[in-house]
């Protein structure tokens, strides 16, 4: 599997979870760990540029795939990416644990509607819980990362099924 | 909040996972993961195989036939939410998709799963049932279609036989008026109570041990809803009846 670019082999342990083999294995401890159930949205990253919930896939699953981290977005002390910046600009955090699930599934939404509406905005993020902002900030912060927006992924996201048409 | 030990299978085709399902004992099959995962790492489930269809081509096309939209074992919810032959063949699928779990839920999680996982309080089932839809079974022994009505046996248990994979679900063409409205605590959480308008048809969700069919005068009739902390049995029978009026209001 490719990790932020990098190709990573998979671990000999099948019932590992992607989120556990991205912390514990490759290091990558941006992604966090909340619930273990998929509620919590903490743990979420981007397989083939969807988001997805790491905690509910097994590391062997993303064999062959690609799996972009919260350390994948801004590489090497580059410039952060526009969520990111949205989400600093707005203050989008307080604690900081629910962020890296935040960013990347905000990533994924204005991939997928790159100017969201306010219900397309609440529906995007309402997989993800905050228990420090009461969300208005981060409500700004994806208005304002639609206005920086230039994101690579846009375009590569959502996957299109075989409509047989 | 880990998977047990099981062993580990990832077929290529249909025929092969079949072959597994037909000869492993306490075998199970991973699509989307996004129901058998959390019972994995609660370890409420402990199968000794898992047999991972995600590696399977070919399995994930969404198609028009017999009137309806047939949809295969690995589409994603997501790629039925983003379908144009969807939106225009049944839109009430469309709709009732939206409903299911988040995007990034959707994203993984498979309509088939979601209908072979049979959860009662699951939005897909009942749209099924409301629609007089049906599914496709293979195992080694051949293919059979059950009809939607014969499906749901229980809380989380279908008439798929062990060695059965549900390769493909069918649902007829839904016309207007229609309707799929439920009663949640947040958006995106299971339903207190739901209910399915298809025509004349009402299905009900989350208010028995599989979605029902109902007589739209007197939806609660014969009900017995369990109760929990987030609505008693009268309050999810309240819900029947409300959330029938506005379905059938339109």
């Amino acid at each position: 599997m490719k990790v932020n670019g990098v190709e990573r082999a998979a671990p000999d342990e099948t019932r590992l979870l992607l989120s556990d083999h991205l912390r514990h294995e490759l290091g990558l401890t941006g992604t966090h760990v909340g619930c273990e159930h998929g509620v919590c949205g903490c743990c979420t990253v981007l397989l083939d540029g969807a988001p997805v919930r790491s905690c509910l896939m097994l590391a062997v699953q993303a064999e062959g795939h690609e799996v972009t981290t919260i350390e994948g977005l801004a590489r090497d002390g580059g410039a952060l990416h526009p969520v990111q910046q949205a989400f600093h600009e707005c203050h989008a955090l307080q604690c900081g644990f629910c962020t890296p699930g935040f960013v990347m599934s905000v990533v994924g939404l204005l991939a997928q509607h790159p100017r969201p509406t306010e219900q397309e905005v609440e529906e995007g993020i309402s997989g993800n819980l905050c228990r420090c902002t009461g969300y208005a900030s981060i409500r700004r912060a994806v208005t304002r990362a639609a206005e920086l927006n230039s994101s690579p992924l846009v375009g590569k996201y959502p996957p299109k099924a075989g409509d047989g048409a | 909040m880990k998977p047990p030990p099981f062993t580990y299978h990832a077929p290529g085709s249909v025929d092969e996972a079949c072959t597994l399902l037909g000869t492993l004992e306490d075998a199970k099959v991973l699509a989307g993961g996004q129901s058998l995962i959390p019972l994995l790492n609660f370890r409420l489930a402990r199968p000794q195989h898992l047999i991972d269809i995600n590696r399977i081509a070919g399995l994930d096309r969404i198609y028009e036939r017999d009137g309806g939209v047939a949809v295969q074992g690995l589409v994603r919810q997501a790629m039925v939410e983003d379908s144009d032959v969807v939106a225009r063949v049944c839109p009430l699928l469309t709709d009732a998709i939206r409903l299911v779990a988040h995007r990034v839920i959707r994203n993984r999680g498979t309509v088939c799963g979601n209908v072979a996982h049979a959860d009662p309080a699951s939005e897909l089932p009942a749209v099924l049932l409301a629609l007089g839809g049906s599914v496709v079974a293979k195992s080694v022994r051949g293919e059979r279609v059950i009809e939607a009505g014969a499906l749901f046996a229980g809380v989380f248990e279908t008439t798929l036989a062990p060695d059965e994979i549900l390769v493909e679900a069918w649902f007829p063409s839904s016309s207007k008026p229609y309707a799929v409205i439920e009663e949640s605590r947040r958006h995106g959480d299971f339903a207190l109570a739901g209910v399915v308008r298809a025509g004349d048809q009402l299905a009900l969700f989350g208010v028995a041990p599989t979605p029902v069919l109902a007589d739209r005068l007197d939806p609660a009739r014969g009900l017995e809803p369990s109760g929990d902390l987030e609505a008693s049995p009268d309050f999810r029978l309240h819900l029947v009846r409300v959330l029938t009026a506005q379905a059938f209001a339109a």
